[in-house]
């Protein structure tokens, strides 16, 4: 029996499941950030002193530039689908998979250079409420590279089989990605510059 | 959503003035912090400039000007939710609990007993 709705929309939400799905996967995620920043806030205000020009400002702004390329890419391979290019859509899709690779080599550059001062997470409430959120974002885009690596090797067969189901499947990929984007647009002024 | 080729078309031209729009954003975020404003004036600037990025990308890619309502439906939940979690850090500042000062008005605090 076949799963309703992958690509239909229901009647009632006028919705395909997987995404009213993946939108309430984001709310959820929205609420474990929103926590993290609500913390930031607390220890921040809460500190006598904070500490500035700590991080590297131009290897934040550098993986700044790379996410939102990224963000183009994941939505042109999305558009690609839609169009019917399926070259392009790969192609996007491959970069968007490279671009995300660079900026977590970017950050263990960054992580690599702060562990040899001997800047770790138990030096300071900066430094621990830094590697929090900075790590929980990179883990966010491991599990991006993981599901874009699936929908460029063997997830790609779903194309020739059910096109729109796998032009939807990019999709909520693509929401997912372009979340985690977000989320950096937040912490890199929150982090790095203030 | 656009489901159609040609409104599709069209869209791709906006994907890349919106990321072009997210560089800028990005270079006048550094720019600004480059001046060393003042913190509140440097805070309020670069979270306006976020916000702004967050927008463009929320609407644009994220497709959310023109959704369907049980999606923004939930967003509302969501942003009540954000909100919520906002003031937890205003609460703590009010909290005055335990503190010296508290201690010190506090009309009949009970001495410990040993």
């Amino acid at each position: 029996m076949n799963i309703p709705y992958t690509v239909e929309e229901r009647p009632d939400s006028g919705l395909a499941n997987g995404k009213l799905g993946i939108w309430l996967f984001l709310a959820s995620e929205v609420m474990l950030f929103g926590a993290l920043f609500s913390t930031y806030i607390i220890l921040r205000t809460g500190a006598s002193e904070w500490p500035h020009g700590e991080l590297n400002v131009w290897l934040g702004m550098a993986n700044t530039f790379i996410l939102i390329a990224s963000s183009v890419t994941m939505v042109m391979a999305w558009a690609s689908l839609k169009l019917n290019d399926w070259g392009k859509h790969r192609l996007y899709l491959i970069a968007t998979f490279v671009l995300a690779g660079i900026f977590l080599v970017n950050k263990y550059f960054e992580y690599s250079s702060h562990w040899t001062r001997g800047e770790l997470p138990s030096r300071s409430t900066f430094l621990a409420i830094y590697f929090t959120l900075t790590g929980l974002h990179g883990l966010h885009i491991l599990g991006g590279m993981v599901v874009m690596a699936y929908f460029i090797g063997p997830g790609a067969s779903l194309w020739k089989r059910n096109p729109d189901q796998f032009a939807n499947r990019i999709e909520y990929t693509g929401l997912y990605w372009h979340f985690v984007d977000l989320v950096w647009i937040f912490l890199f002024p929150v982090l790095y510059l203030l | 959503m656009h489901s159609d080729p040609a409104a599709i078309k069209k869209s791709v031209r906006t994907y890349f003035m919106v990321g072009a729009a997210l560089f800028a954003g990005t270079v006048i975020t550094v720019s600004a912090n480059q001046v060393h404003l003042a913190i509140p004036i440097a805070i309020t600037v670069a979270l306006i400039i976020a916000i702004t990025k967050g927008s463009m990308v929320a609407a644009v890619f994220m497709h959310l000007s023109h959704e369907k309502k049980w999606i923004y439906g939930a967003l509302v939940l969501t942003v009540i939710g954000f909100l919520v979690l906002m003031t937890v850090p205003m609460f703590t500042m009010m909290d005055s609990i335990g503190t010296p000062d508290a201690q010190a008005g506090a009309p009949h605090a009970e001495t410990p007993r040993h």
